[in-house]
C-alpha cells in the first residue's frame, strides 16, 4: 500500500490540529472540574505526611491526615 | 550483600539463581558463538556478571527467611542499592566526561589507544552520565516514590531487583562494547541488537512492576509524579523498540543493519533522541520534582491542577518536536516547519512546571538559603526553565542556522543536563538518603554546600565557556570576504576554539569535583548508619523528618 505524501500533509494539517485542540479543552476540563477539587487537594497533601508505612489493611481514614485536617 | 539476599524469600532466592544460570548461559552462548568478534568478548562480560552475582545469591541462600512483618514496611532496598549505583556512575560518566572535554583541547590524550579515542569515549560519557547516573537515579527514586504515593509495598522483592541490576548490566555491556568499537552510531542509541533486546525486556518488567504497585495503591489518585515516572517510562520503551529496529549481519555478530534509511532514518532517530531528552532527561526527572521538592520544603506543590496540564502539555507537544533536529536538511520543510512550531508551544508547559516548582518555594526562600539540598532543587527548576527557553529558541530555523552543529548546542545540552537534571538528582539523593538509612542528616551539611556551590561554578563556567565558543563559531563559518568565498577556514575557528575548550574542562573538571565529594558524604551517612545498627540500636521505627531535616543542614 502506497500511502501518498500529499495525503500525510493533509491529514496532519487537519485531523492533527483537531484532535490537539479537542485533547488541550478535555485536560483543562479535567483540572478544572469542580468535583475533582477535593482529590486533587488531598494528592497534593497527602505527599507531606509522614506516615512511612504501607497502608496495608488500616482503612484509609485511619491515619493523619497532616495539614489537610 | 548477604543481607539483600536474606530479605529475599527462599522462592525469589530460587529465582534469582535461576535467572542468573539462564544469563550466564546466554553469555557463553554469546562468547562461544561470538569467537573473533566483540560479541565474544561481551559474552564473557556478560557471564562473569551473571556468575559473580550468583555466588552473591548463594551466600546468603541459607539465611533464614525475612518474617511476615516486612510486608508491613515498604521495599527499600533495591532504593538503597539504586542510590549507591546512581553515584557510581555519576563518577564514571562525569570522568569520562572531563577526559573527552580535556581531549578536544589537548588531543595527544589518547595515548595512541584505539579504545581511548574520542569516537569511543564520548558515548561511554553520553551513556554514562544519561542511562547510568540519570536511569539509576530515576530507578531508585520512583521506587520510592511509587509506594509512597500509592502507600503501598512493592509486589513483591525479585522484580525490583532484576529491573534495577538488568539494567545496569545494559550499562555496563553498552560501555564495554563502545570502548571495543562496537556502536550502532546512532546518537544516544549506540548499544547495538543483542543490548536493546535486553533492554526492552527489563524495561516491560519496570513498567508492569509499576502498573501492579498501582494496582495495590490505597490513595485513590494517583499522585502526579507517578504520572511523570510512567511517561518516562511507557515512552522509552516504545522510542526504544522503533528507533532499534535493525537486523543483525548474524546471531553472531555484534554488527548489525537499521531497518531505515536515508531520510527516514535520520527522522526516526531524533523523533528518538529529542523524545529521549523529554521522556528520559525531563518527565522523569519532573516526577522526581513533583515528589522531593514539596516534601523537602514541607510545603504542598503550588498549583496541583498546573501540573496536571503541563503534563498533558509535555506529553503530548514533545512528541512532535525532533524535526527541529534536522533543520536544512533532505527532510520536507513542512515537516522542519512543524518541529519547530511545536518546540515554541513546549514553551508553555515547561514554564508551568518550572513556574509550579519556583512559586512552591515562594515563603519558603528562608529554607532555600538555609539548606543546600532545597537550593539544588531551586537552581534545578531555574535552570530547567532557562534551558527549555534556550531549546524553543534555538528549533527556530534561522537561530538554528547559526547554532547548528557549533557548540552552542552542547553548551544547551549541558545547561539542562548539569544545571536541570544533576541539581534536580543530588537534590533529591541528599534530601532521600538521610531518610533511607533512617538518619537525622547528611553525615555533613557542609560538604552538601560545597558540593553546590561546586556543580553550580561548574555549570556556570561550562555553559559560558560553550555559549562564546559556539557563537563565535557560528560565526566564522558564516563570515564571507568581498570575493564571495569564506572568509575563516575551518582550522581558523579550531584555534578561536582552544581558550574555550580548556575553560569547559575546567568547569566540567569543578561539577566532577562536586560529584566525588557527594559520592564521599553519602558513602559516609551510609557508614555512620551501619555503626549505629551494629552497636546495637533498632532503627526499624524511626518516623522520618522532612521539615527538621530541612532546617538542619544550616546548622
Amino acid at each position: 500500500m502506497e500511502i501518498a505524501h500529499d495525503a500525510v500533509v493533509a491529514f496532519s494539517k487537519s485531523w492533527g490540529l483537531f484532535y490537539l485542540v479537542g485533547f488541550s479543552l478535555c485536560v483543562v476540563a479535567y483540572a478544572y472540574w469542580p468535583g475533582n477539587r477535593k482529590a486533587f487537594t488531598h494528592a497534593k497533601m497527602s505527599v507531606l505526611d509522614d506516615d512511612d508505612r504501607p497502608l496495608g489493611d488500616r482503612p484509609l481514614g485511619d491515619r493523619p491526615l497532616g495539614p489537610e485536617a | 550483600m548477604v543481607r539483600f539476599v536474606s530479605g529475599l524469600t527462599v522462592t525469589e532466592r530460587q529465582v534469582a539463581l535461576v535467572v542468573l544460570l539462564a544469563l550466564s548461559l546466554i553469555g557463553l552462548a554469546m562468547a562461544a558463538a561470538g569467537r573473533g568478534d566483540p560479541m565474544g568478548a561481551q559474552g564473557f562480560i556478560v557471564m562473569i556478571f551473571s556468575v559473580g552475582l550468583g555466588f552473591a545469591v548463594m551466600s546468603g541462600y541459607y539465611a533464614p527467611e525475612p518474617d511476615e512483618s516486612r510486608l508491613s514496611r515498604y521495599y527499600d532496598d533495591p532504593t538503597k542499592v539504586g542510590i549507591v549505583l546512581t553515584m557510581i556512575w555519576a563518577v564514571i560518566g562525569m570522568a569520562v566526561g572531563v577526559w573527552v572535554a580535556a581531549l578536544l583541547a589537548w588531543p595527544d590524550l589518547t595515548f595512541d589507544a584505539a579504545w581511548a579515542s574520542f569516537g569511543r569515549l564520548r558515548p561511554v560519557h553520553t551513556s554514562g552520565v544519561i542511562f547510568g547516573f540519570g536511569g539509576n537515579a530515576l530507578i531508585a527514586t520512583s521506587f520510592h516514590v511509587l509506594q509512597r504515593t500509592s502507600r503501598a509495598r512493592l509486589p513483591d522483592q525479585f522484580t525490583p531487583w532484576f529491573v534495577l541490576i538488568g539494567y545496569n548490566l545494559f550499562c555496563i555491556v553498552a560501555a564495554s562494547g563502545y570502548l571495543m568499537g562496537v556502536t550502532q552510531s546512532k546518537e544516544y542509541a549506540e548499544p547495538e541488537w543483542y543490548a536493546d533486546i535486553w533492554l526492552v525486556i527489563v524495561w516491560v518488567a519496570y513498567f508492569l512492576l509499576y502498573l501492579r504497585t498501582l494496582a495495590r495503591r490505597k490513595e485513590p489518585h494517583i499522585y502526579v509524579a507517578n504520572w511523570y515516572y510512567m511517561a518516562f517510562i511507557l515512552v522509552v520503551a516504545v522510542l526504544h523498540i522503533v528507533n532499534n529496529l535493525a537486523v543483525p549481519v548474524s546471531f553472531a555478530h555484534a554488527k548489525s543493519y537499521s531497518l531505515f534509511s536515508g531520510v527516514q532514518d535520520a527522522m526516526t532517530e531524533w523523533w528518538y533522541g529529542h523524545n529521549a531528552v523529554a521522556f528520559f532527561l525531563t518527565s522523569g526527572f519532573l516526577g522526581m520534582m513533583y515528589y522531593y521538592l514539596p516534601k523537602r520544603a514541607g510545603r504542598p506543590i503550588f498549583s496541583y491542577r498546573l501540573s496536571i496540564i503541563s503534563f498533558w502539555g509535555i506529553t503530548f507537544l514533545y512528541m512532535w518536536a525532533g524535526s527541529h533536529h534536522l533543520h536544512y536538511t533532505a527532510l520536507p520543510q513542512w515537516v522542519q516547519t512543524l518541529g519547530m512550531t511545536f518546540s515554541i508551544m513546549l514553551l508553555v508547559p515547561s514554564w508551568a512546571s518550572a513556574g509550579n516548582a519556583l512559586a512552591t518555594l515562594n515563603g519558603a526562600w528562608h529554607k532555600v538559603r538555609d539548606d543546600a539540598t532545597l537550593r539544588f532543587m531551586m537552581v534545578a527548576a531555574v535552570f530547567y526553565g532557562l534551558s527549555t527557553f534556550e531549546g524553543s529558541f534555538m528549533a527556530i530555523r534561522p537561530v538554528n542556522s547559526l547554532s547548528h552543529y557549533t557548540d552552542w548546542t552542547v553548551g544547551h545540552v549541558h545547561a539542562g543536563a548539569l544545571g536541570w537534571v544533576a541539581m534536580i538528582t543530588f537534590g533529591s539523593i541528599y534530601a532521600l538518603v538521610p531518610w533511607m538509612w533512617k538518619r537525622q542528616a547528611m553525615y555533613s551539611s557542609r560538604l552538601v554546600e560545597v558540593h553546590f556551590w561546586l556543580a553550580l561554578a561548574g555549570t556556570i563556567v561550562y555553559v559560558f565557556a560553550m555559549w562564546n565558543s559556539g557563537i563565535i563559531q557560528g560565526l566564522m563559518w558564516r563570515t564571507y570576504n568581498d570575493g564571495g568565498t569564506l572568509a575563516y577556514s575551518f582550522i581558523d575557528s579550531m584555534v578561536a576554539m582552544h581558550p574555550y575548550y580548556i575553560a569547559r574542562a575546567f568547569g566540567g573538571l569543578l561539577f566532577l569535583s562536586g560529584a566525588v565529594v557527594g559520592t564521599y558524604n553519602v558513602w559516609m551517612t551510609i557508614r555512620a548508619a551501619h555503626a549505629e545498627a551494629a552497636a546495637g540500636e533498632t532503627g526499624a521505627d524511626v518516623p522520618i523528618a522532612a521539615g527538621s531535616g530541612a532546617m538542619q543542614a544550616g546548622e
